[in-house]
């Protein structure tokens, strides 16, 4: 048995900036486990630029900025396995991990940090009829094959969602001279970020097609081509509208789903909206002692929030090692209508410093809405909103002095509001 | 010349992905509305004059611990050199070990712009 005071599972963004911040806040005996064979996740493959303004005030690729946080780790000598498999955790904080030299390896942490990120959404989940031919990828798959192993996946392409991984793979196809003929979306609105939809598409001249989907995948041992469809407000598609598009390659980018088979094993509740754990404004899940952070948690636009969301997670870590978290109350924080989500779910007003974030996705589009958040039944703030999408993550600040001004509070609630 | 006036522009920047409405007047004055922060003016400003864009790609590596290396271009070129920047880089293989920073095209294309590595790449 090895001992740790934290262990945190993944080595992707939100695994390494957990590190860094656990370092520089005075716990040093760490592991880092990661089943890949380098450090620094999907930012490896994710060439593009646009990462960091957040965090470092310029704009780097997604290599660049995971360079970053490597240089410091190797600097400071932070222990991590590579290749190294978590296969167990349990909810006395013991981790169980397998690689090829070390075997079975059993470590009992202090403190746990989960940071494994998301997964894609599978064709499986879309219910497309037709064989099941080479040339359909997911969006992320395409991506690692031309990033990191040099292969073009396809000469004329199809995407069908337009996830934000699918828009950037719209370009890169662009650029590496293969045809990418149309970008259906089933839903109204693009589930990607407005400068993906300019940079990657619009500058391209390739066509973007809302409330559109796929009916059909023909071909047999190689895609051949797809039948496409308007659909109805229900998402039905509309008889009469089917088109048939060729092309030899289908990529999908139709959402990602949080990795959480781990944390389901040690018994950590999912809110079935995120797929991601409930947490506290501590991170901590509802098993005392295990943190979540990044795209494990809820799926992120900006690499730079992650980072930010693994630093606090690993200084609540800290606190919990320390015994120093007070668990005197909990509020809840609720999603009312028009509000998907809420990260945290719950707050202790004692762990809130000098102003308490909370991050939220909407659940439609909504053009000129107030934000609302009420305390109780008192409406404490209410700000006009000009666009509001699903595909962009909002946030409100509620400054301590409001936990201060309420303190019997049991019922934070976020509303999306006509006025 | 640009084109007398309004124009709405997405500023690509950063994720917040600000609308910015372009006003083009005679006397060639550009006023810019609805930006955040001054990255917002400048890049709307540039669009409707001369629209850039930064390029990120990659490159094969040989002897390296990867086989690609990613790519970029040192600073943003305009949008209309970016299909002769990637034929440019059609057929460039570079040995390892290669730095972050590391040229592996001076001056692509006359932009006055290099191609530099995003990537560490140790030697296999």
């Amino acid at each position: 048995m090895i001992y740790k005071d934290i262990v945190i599972i993944g080595a992707g963004p939100a695994g390494l900036a957990a590190a860094l911040s656990a370092y520089e806040n005075g716990v040093t005996d760490i592991l880092i486990l990661e089943r890949e064979n380098f450090l620094g996740g999907i930012l490896n493959q994710c060439i593009h630029n646009g990462f960091g303004l957040h965090t470092f005030k310029e704009e780097l690729t997604g290599p660049e900025y995971a360079s970053r946080y490597i240089h410091k780790i190797e600097e400071l000598n932070i222990e991590y396995r590579l290749n190294t498999m978590v296969i167990d955790i349990s909810n006395t904080k013991q981790v169980i991990a397998i690689n090829e030299t070390d075997g079975v390896i059993t470590i009992q942490a202090k403190a746990i940090i989960l940071a494994m990120g998301c997964r894609e959404r599978p064709r499986g989940a879309l219910n497309i009829p037709g064989f099941r031919p080479s040339g359909i990828f997911s969006a992320g798959t395409a991506q690692k094959y031309v990033n990191i192993n040099g292969y073009l996946p396809g000469r004329n392409i199809v995407i069908l969602g337009s996830g934000d991984i699918g828009l950037i793979m719209a370009r890169r196809l662009t650029l590496e001279g293969s045809n990418v003929k149309i970008v259906c979306e089933i839903m109204p609105y693009s589930s990607g970020l407005k400068r993906n939809i300019v940079q990657c598409l619009d500058d391209y001249q390739i066509p973007l097609r809302l409330s559109h989907t796929i009916t059909r995948i023909h071909g047999k041992e190689r895609i051949e081509g797809v039948t496409v469809a308007k659909v109805d407000a229900s998402m039905q598609p509309i008889s009469g509208t089917e088109e048939y598009v060729s092309c030899d390659t289908l990529l999908l980018s139709v959402g990602l789903i949080p990795e959480n088979e781990l944390s389901r094993k040690a018994g950590v509740v999912i809110n079935p909206t995120t797929q991601g754990p409930f947490v506290s404004n501590s991170l901590e899940t509802t098993i005392p002692g295990i943190f979540a952070c990044g795209n494990v948690l809820h799926v992120h636009d900006l690499v730079d929030f992650v980072s930010e969301e693994a630093a606090l997670a690993a200084k609540c870590a800290i606190k919990h090692i320390h015994g120093i978290q007070k668990h005197e109350k909990l509020i809840s924080v609720i999603a009312r209508a028009g509000i998907r989500y809420t990260v945290p779910s719950s707050i202790d007003p004692c762990e809130v410093d000098k102003m308490q974030l909370i991050r939220f996705r909407v659940s439609d589009v909504y053009e000129n809405q107030y934000i609302s958040v009420y305390f109780d039944f008192e409406r404490v703030y209410h700000k006009l909103k000009r666009i509001l999408t699903p595909g962009e993550m909002e946030q409100v600040i509620l400054p301590k002095g409001w936990f201060d001004k309420f303190p019997t509070v049991k019922n934070i609630s976020l509303e999306v509001e006509r006025k | 010349m640009t084109e007398v006036g309004k124009r709405q522009v997405t500023c690509i920047n950063c994720p917040l992905g600000c609308t910015l409405e372009v006003e083009i007047h005679n006397d060639e004055s550009i006023i810019v509305t609805g930006f955040q922060c001054s990255r917002g003016e400048d890049y709307a400003k540039k669009e409707v004059l001369n629209p850039t864009r930064t390029i990120t790609t990659t490159v094969p590596v040989l002897n390296g611990d990867v086989q690609m290396v990613s790519v970029k271009t040192s600073s943003d070129i305009p949008k209309k050199s970016i299909k002769a920047c990637m034929l440019a880089l059609k057929g460039i293989v570079v040995e390892a070990p290669i730095n972050i920073g590391d040229i592996i095209i001076k001056n692509v294309c006359n932009t006055e712009v290099d191609i530099v590595a995003t990537k560490e790449v140790k030697k296999k």
